[in-house]
């Protein structure tokens, strides 16, 4: 039996690997997704406009606006005179938020009274306009904490396993997550799908291989893809974009197998019910876009509703991440990854039993 | 003869990638009022010449003109005078009869009262008026295919391209379809019609006949299979081996081509020479040759210079079958539902060892289904399979180790190189260590397969495809061959080849069970079961079949005869109730 299902693995591998079209497309995505992903969905704020509309004449005011120029967030500046033009700027997206110093700014605080600052932010790009109010307040506080003669007691935050909240440092673990799932779902649904199309898959089922061998022989291939593109994504997140790794290398792989059972077992689910390629594709897509956008790496998974919290609890990448990140930025202990890990144990035997079933009702 | 409606001067097409020209430099010219036929086995060139007449395709080199205009470049004036129907009738399968004329109607620009007059018209030429609501998915073969004519026919076209109309429809439906092609051209339409079944060049008033991208014949099939008269001949009342008098009489210098004809041997003689003594090659005493009339596939093995030879290099190096039991595959009262349609119902035969059993039937009568079932691909809704005496049911792996199975078309792993098909299909089939590697040897050497080791099997000639699939599934030596249609759309020569193999098997006691639709490759078996609308109709030897239908004005008929009178007698009998017809 060890033989027959090696003669699959071997087979599959053999379809990967035998032109250069397939090897490219096995490295060639992931090396694309490196290069560009940890710039373009980056969270932090760089390179925007600030508008600024001074309707004071104190130093004060000047000394801010200096400071705020300097940011590495704004690029540039631009100066508004009268309301028309602020709200235009935000119309038409020409700044990011504009901060408005009202006539009496200089004023209060010379007269150590309260002193307020308005700022104004572009609500369709909230996410942005967040952080870089942000910025603002952080600015706005050092300037004072500098004006006073005697500090304020301070509220110093340290963000712990990414002292820097380096954004990279949330997109690579994430990567290694969602590679993994991609390339699982290929390798399964869409060969198998291939198959059909091909009319070997019947060929494969005359033999005396077993729905359950066919399966072992789709789902090997899967795990040794999926870990050469995860070990790929984790060799440039160490030495190309220098984030220490924290954790345990065994620990990872050995969690990373179970994920692979569990995506493989929907991807088998998938092509069970597929007669072609192009059903594949979509049946992979449609699990594919709400399992990353539910996965935790676009968004909390703690903001969702409860509802969805629950059902989510099905989506084994939402588990993944934290345990590539648990790993990966602060060497959780295993006690605490178990947490994350039991339930890709039941997603895997949910799905692969699932495929199973469908596999042989197929057959009938 | 008024001037041709069609010429093609020096028309060339090649596609990148390609190792030849799909079309080689072809001059011809089709004449009005006449059914051309484009004849040639799959990869000829036959639908690039259709698709470059219809203005789909430019042309590599050369020129083609259809009313002396280039179809590809006057496409506006050419739209209303062509009509075209591709393969698989063109049709969307999943708007309504109704649906698909309109639409046709619309493309073409059929409007005003002419409209519903030409539906009229075709809806009763093609008989399909009382199916106008029903989905075109859901209508059988033939009736697809009318469906296709009358949409290619709409807008009143005069020239009017059918691209394998004949495929996948029933011989009834065929001849059927046959029949409106005639009145069409008795009131001035060209047809051009293209086929791989070699048979119904003769039906055309011209042919065209390609192969591999090379005009090999034009003109009046009649012309062509004239060429061979007093060369073709039947031995008849054969005492011996039907197989092995053939394998003999390949061999022979004077002998051009043969097949078994059911229990006779068909032979034609190279030209020029006297016909071979009959006791050499072991036919018995009471053996005769009887002079026959020649077809035109014999004429195309003329143009070709002769079939591969008698002697299969695999007989040589087969394995012999088990002779354990003499029934080694029985089906018992099979019968597949699906849904409230019943794809088998209640098949039941025996198949005896050594020998080559059909199932002939038209798409969707139930033999791919009964098929599927005896080889454990469809569990029945009721009744048993049984393989080497086992239970499919029960043990499927055990029964499947005993089988091999060929699927249509040749499916290998295409990317992968001839050996990993080879080292993957004897693992599958649980060899390993010495006996894997003695087995791959066995057949590499058998079917010389040597040099191709490293080639990807999808850049093999059709003919060692074929053969490589037939290594894969003899690997592990079956004692039972399950072939789907294995060589229906192939060139005559690749096909002889094949089943000069088989005959090599079957001297070996290996037993096949063969589907088909192909009337030709019925003659080969030793019986056949007769599938249509879910039962087997008839059963018996190819020649048993044909003298059920014999009559006084058909003192011989063909397979297909056979094939079309079993039906309507059964029709007769029982007319099929709707219900039946629906899912068919």
């Amino acid at each position: 039996m060890v033989h027959r299902i090696f003669s699959l693995v071997r087979k599959e591998l053999q379809a990967l690997l035998r032109d250069k079209q397939g090897r490219l497309l096995l490295v060639g995505p992931v090396l694309m997704q490196l290069a560009v992903f940890p710039f373009a969905a980056t969270l932090e704020v760089k390179n925007n406009t600030l508008a600024v509309l001074n309707e004071d004449a104190g130093p004060e005011s000047f000394e801010l606006i200096q400071r705020f120029s300097q940011a590495q967030a704004f690029t540039r500046l631009l100066r508004l005179e009268g309301e028309r033009e602020l709200a235009d700027a935000l119309d038409r997206q020409r700044a990011l938020l504009v901060v408005r110093f009202p006539p009496d700014f200089s004023r209060s605080l010379a007269a150590g009274k309260a002193a307020s600052l308005q700022v104004i932010l572009d609500g369709r790009r909230s996410n942005s306009g967040q952080i870089a109010l942000g910025y603002i307040r952080q600015m706005v506080n050092t300037w004072l904490a500098g004006q006073r003669p005697a500090p304020a007691p301070e509220l110093v935050v340290r963000h712990w396993f990414n002292p820097n909240l380096d954004f990279v440092r949330h997109i690579i673990p994430s990567l290694v997550a969602i590679i993994t799932t991609i390339s699982t779902l290929v390798v399964t649904s869409l060969s198998v799908a291939r198959e059909r199309e091909q009319g070997t898959f019947d060929q494969l089922l005359v033999s005396p291989l077993t729905p359950g061998m066919i399966m072992v022989g789709k789902t090997v291939p899967a795990i040794l893809v999926a870990m050469f593109q995860a070990t790929i994504i984790l060799t440039a997140g160490i030495w190309v974009y220098g984030i220490p790794f924290a954790g345990s290398l065994p620990l990872l792989y050995g969690s990373m197998v179970f994920y692979i059972l569990a995506v493989a077992g929907f991807g088998l689910l998938v092509s069970s019910v597929c007669a072609t390629q192009q059903q594949a594709f979509l049946g992979t897509f449609s699990f594919m876009v709400p399992a990353v956008l539910l996965s935790g790496f676009p968004a909390p998974v703690e903001n969702m509703p409860v509802w969805l919290q629950r059902v989510d609890w099905f989506n084994p990448l939402q588990h993944f991440i934290v345990i590539v990140k648990g790993v990966f930025l602060k060497d959780a202990a295993p006690g605490v990854l178990f947490q994350s890990l039991w339930p890709l144990l039941v997603i895997a035997a949910l799905t692969l039993t699932a495929a199973n079933w469908v596999f042989r009702r197929r057959l009938a | 003869m008024p001037a041709p409606v069609i010429q093609l001067e020096g028309l060339g097409k090649s596609f990148p990638g390609g190792k030849r020209p799909a079309l080689g430099g072809i001059s011809a010219s089709i004449h009005p009022g006449r059914v051309t036929g484009l004849v040639g086995p799959d990869g000829a060139g036959k639908t690039t010449l259709l698709r470059l007449m219809a203005g789909l395709l430019t042309p590599s080199e050369g020129r083609v003109a259809v009313k002396g205009l280039d179809p590809a470049k006057d496409a506006v004036r050419l739209a209303p005078v062509i009509g075209y129907m591709p393969q698989k009738f063109g049709l969307y399968e999943d708007l309504t009869v109704g649906e698909n004329l309109a639409l046709h109607a619309d493309l073409r620009g059929v409007t005003g009262p002419e409209r519903q007059e030409s539906f009229d018209r075709l809806l009763a030429f093609t008989d399909l008026s009382r199916f106008t609501s029903r989905l075109a998915g859901r209508l059988s073969g033939g009736m697809k295919q009318k469906l296709g004519l009358a949409c290619a026919l709409l807008g009143q076209p005069e020239v009017l391209l059918l691209d394998e109309p004949g495929v996948g429809v029933d011989p009834i439906s065929r001849r059927e379809l046959w029949r409106m092609v005639r009145e069409l051209v008795a009131g001035g339409l060209t047809v051009v019609w293209s086929t791989a079944y070699l048979d119904e060049a003769e039906l055309c008033q011209e042919v065209l006949l390609l192969n591999e991208g090379e005009l090999l014949f034009e003109g009046e099939p009649g012309a062509l299979t004239g060429r061979l008269r007093d060369r073709c001949f039947q031995i008849r009342d054969i005492a011996g081996n039907r197989r092995q008098v053939l394998t003999r009489a390949l061999c022979r210098p004077e002998i051009l081509d043969g097949v078994i004809q059911g229990h006779s041997v068909r032979l034609v003689l190279r030209p020029g020479q006297a016909p071979p003594d009959l006791q050499p090659l072991g036919a018995g005493p009471a053996a005769r040759l009887a002079p026959v009339p020649p077809r035109f596939e014999d004429a195309f093995m003329d143009a070709l210079g002769g079939g591969p030879g008698g002697e299969s290099v695999l007989a040589r190096h087969a394995h012999q079958a088990s002779a354990d039991r003499e029934i080694v595959a029985e089906a018992r009262d099979l019968t597949r539902k699906f849904g409230d349609f019943t794809a088998v119902d209640r098949v039941t035969f025996e198949v005896r060892r050594g020998e080559v059993f059909g199932l002939l039937g038209p798409n969707g009568a139930g033999k791919s289904t009964t098929f599927r079932m005896l080889c454990g691909l469809l569990t029945p809704t009721s009744g048993d399979a049984r393989v080497m005496g086992i239970d499919l049911k029960k043990s499927p792996g055990r029964a499947r180790q005993k089988l091999g199975y060929m699927a249509q078309k040749f499916s290998l792993y295409g990317n992968l190189t001839v050996g990993q098909n080879l080292a993957f299909f004897s693992g599958a089939y649980g060899l390993r260590g010495r006996l894997q590697r003695e087995a791959v040897e066995r057949l590499v050497t058998a079917f010389k397969f040597e040099p191709l080791l490293d080639a990807p099997a999808d850049s093999l000639p059709l003919g060692y495809k074929q053969r490589l699939a037939l290594a894969c599934a003899l690997m592990h030596e079956p004692d039972i061959l399950f072939l789907d249609e294995p060589t229906s759309g192939v060139d005559p020569v690749t096909r002889r080849e094949f089943w000069t193999h088989i005959n090599g098997l079957v001297e070996k006691q290996v037993t096949i069970i063969v589907t088909t639709h192909f009337m030709d490759e019925a003659e080969y078996c030793d019986r056949i079961a007769l599938v249509y609308r879910g039962r087997v109709i008839a059963a018996g030897t190819p020649d048993q079949l044909k003298s059920q239908v014999a009559t006084a004005d058909q003192p011989e008929p063909s397979m297909e005869d056979a094939f079309v009178g079993l039906v309507r007698q059964q029709e007769a009998a029982n007319p099929p109730d709707l219900a039946q017809a629906k899912g068919a």
